[in-house]
């Protein structure tokens, strides 16, 4: 009987293993091959280790193209990465907090308008806001890609952290209250430090998304200085750049290490955010 | 003095505060959906290409969409890869859920690998590692042809084989359907297959009569985000076909942007705000026929 369930547990991860494997092989056989010399790729296609180990195709890919190197483009995905993820966790924890504990006549309206932007998907905006940001100016900037953030646009993130001020016991919103403390006080010395858990999980995934958003950047971006990571990639990759696999796949690799490090890193807050509120990857 | 006082108190009040940390969102809402829906409303009822002036035509568009056999074929398009690619996604989650619900000191690391895919499956990176994949010299090929001796040089980006190549990309990816799925098997209570065991269920009956009367909410809500996110696809199908060939692949987003930004000739504005508008009509039929039909299969506890 032991030696039968052994033998069951073993199967059982073999198994596991190798479809573990193919989920990831695509992502395996783009990183050996970035370290393969660039003729070589197609060629020891099923070959998945490099028999020759070689970083020139990162040398090669970094110089980029029409006179920018790649490091102008990381800068540009950072720069709106970052502001427009700390603009989403100010905002929404801002509009959270006033629509799980504060009392004012539009509250429940409000939060029915949150729960309507949460359903309204960006592409079907795609137009209309593009043709509003046309109105302003703002196309050609990285106004489009950045403000808009600051105004807790993704009812999601409102959502998300919704819930866990939900967690937190009404008694210190209270005696915070007693002890003279404004709501404004409250919100900054109670509520924010309380919600840390809530607002990295939303950080997390508005970063890897804005990182990954081609749709703005081919909307918005005019000028080759200002291209994010993902706009510069597909160009890279056309056959008019004259690109080389070797580089693009190397150009490719690279742009998935931040999702990827955050990913290993916050792997926890990742899947309970997903848990808790079923979000979408 | 008296004066700012009273403005203390005004702002010390409750529903003062209210407005004040919501201000972010009353104002997002008016100024980044409510006044560029409305515009464009107005223009689906035009005929504007941005560089001269809107020029009001009534329900002109809305007719000649009816009569547009693209819309239709991208309509048929979009439905064939959510009717197909949401169940076939929200399938492999669950079964795949099943299978690492089970407490091993490995299964961390297993669901790390087969969720990885969904958290960097949207990626530009992805869409040209799969185009690069699956060319008829690329690795899917060299490594079939290890298997099936007689696939050498077959074209996945011909007319028909196509859309697999984006339904593939898209099942990748049933990660985050997963581990929705485990949290909702972990709060599923011991004492119910105790019971059921004591009925004298096997393994098969449990999962029939417990587990998955107990999931149907899950996998409602799994289907309900995936089939809005199959219908509004855009990224990986402009990068890897681009709505090629023949527009076997052209996606409903797709083709608004197509109509909207054309690589030659004048953009039709006012067309492509009217097919947004359609969209999102057909987007809230789906989500509603879906509700509907959710009291005759889920289970309510």
């Amino acid at each position: 009987m032991k030696k039968k369930k052994i033998v069951g547990t073993t199967i059982y991860h073999v198994l596991v293993l190798l479809g573990a494997f193919i989920m990831v092989y695509p992502l395996l056989w783009m990183i050996f091959s970035s370290f393969k010399p660039s003729a070589t790729i197609l060629p020891t296609a099923t070959q998945l280790i490099p028999s020759e180990w070689t970083l020139s195709n990162y040398f090669t890919g970094w110089k980029g193209f029409m006179g920018y190197t790649f490091a102008t483009f990381f800068k540009n995905s950072f720069f709106i990465a970052t502001l427009s993820t700390f603009g989403t966790l100010i905002s929404s924890a801002f509009v959270a907090y006033a629509l799980k504990r504060l009392k004012f006549g539009l509250n429940r309206f409000l939060f029915i308008l949150v729960l309507a932007t949460m359903m309204l998907p960006p592409q079907i905006l795609m137009i209309p806001q593009y043709m509003w940001f046309r109105h302003l100016n703002w196309v050609g900037t990285f106004y489009p890609m950045i403000l808009p953030y600051f105004f807790a646009i993704q009812g999601f993130f409102v959502y998300l952290i919704m819930n866990f001020i939900g967690g937190i016991p009404k008694e210190l919103d209270e005696a915070a209250k007693i002890d003279g403390c404004s709501y404004f006080a409250i919100f900054f010395r109670v509520i924010l430090p309380l919600i840390t858990p809530a607002l990295i999980t939303s950080a997390i995934f508005s970063f890897i998304w804005r990182w990954d958003d081609y749709l703005s950047a081919l909307l918005y971006v005019t000028k080759a200085d200002m291209r994010p990571i993902s706009l510069a990639l597909k160009l890279f990759n056309d056959p008019s750049a004259g690109s080389d696999i070797g580089a693009t796949l190397a150009m490719s690799t690279l742009s998935i290490v931040p999702a990827t490090i955050i990913f290993l890193f916050f792997q926890k807050s990742l899947v309970d955010g997903i848990a808790s509120t079923g979000i979408k990857g | 003095m008296k004066k700012k006082k009273t403005f203390k108190q005004f702002l010390g009040q409750e529903s003062t505060a209210g407005y004040i940390f919501s201000l972010p969102f009353i104002i997002g809402f008016l100024m980044f959906m409510l006044v560029p829906m409305i515009l464009s409303l107005y223009y689906s009822f035009c005929k504007y290409d941005i560089q001269s002036a809107p020029q009001f035509i009534g329900f002109q568009n809305y007719i000649n969409i009816f009569h547009d056999s693209s819309f239709w074929k991208a309509m048929g398009v979009t439905c064939y890869y959510a009717l197909i690619g949401t169940p076939l996604k929200v399938v492999f989650a669950l079964i795949i859920a099943l299978i690492l619900v089970r407490n091993t000191k490995l299964t961390p690391f297993y669901r790390a690998a087969y969720y990885l895919p969904s958290i960097i499956g949207g990626s530009v990176a992805i869409a040209i590692l799969w185009r690069r994949m699956f060319e008829p010299t690329g690795t899917i090929n060299a490594v079939l042809s290890i298997v099936f001796p007689g696939i050498t040089n077959f074209n996945w980006f011909g007319e028909g084989s196509a859309i697999w190549v984006l339904i593939i990309l898209t099942v990748w990816q049933f990660g985050s359907s997963m581990l929705i799925f485990l949290s909702a098997l972990k709060q599923i209570s011991k004492e119910l297959y105790e019971a059921a065991v004591v009925d004298g269920a096997n393994s098969w009956k449990k999962f029939w009569k417990v587990t998955l009367p107990l999931l149907t909410p899950t996998i409602f809500f799994n289907l309900v985000q995936q089939t809005i996110n199959s219908f509004l696809a855009f990224t990986q199908s402009k990068l890897i076909t681009d709505g090629q060939p023949k527009d076997s692949t052209l996606f409903y987003t797709l083709y608004v942007y197509k109509k909207a930004f054309p690589a030659m000739g004048k953009s039709q504005m006012g067309y492509a705000s009217a097919l947004a508008w359609i969209m999102l009509i057909v987007i809230s039929l789906v989500t509603a026929l879906l509700f509907w039909s959710r009291s005759k299969w889920v289970y309510e506890e």
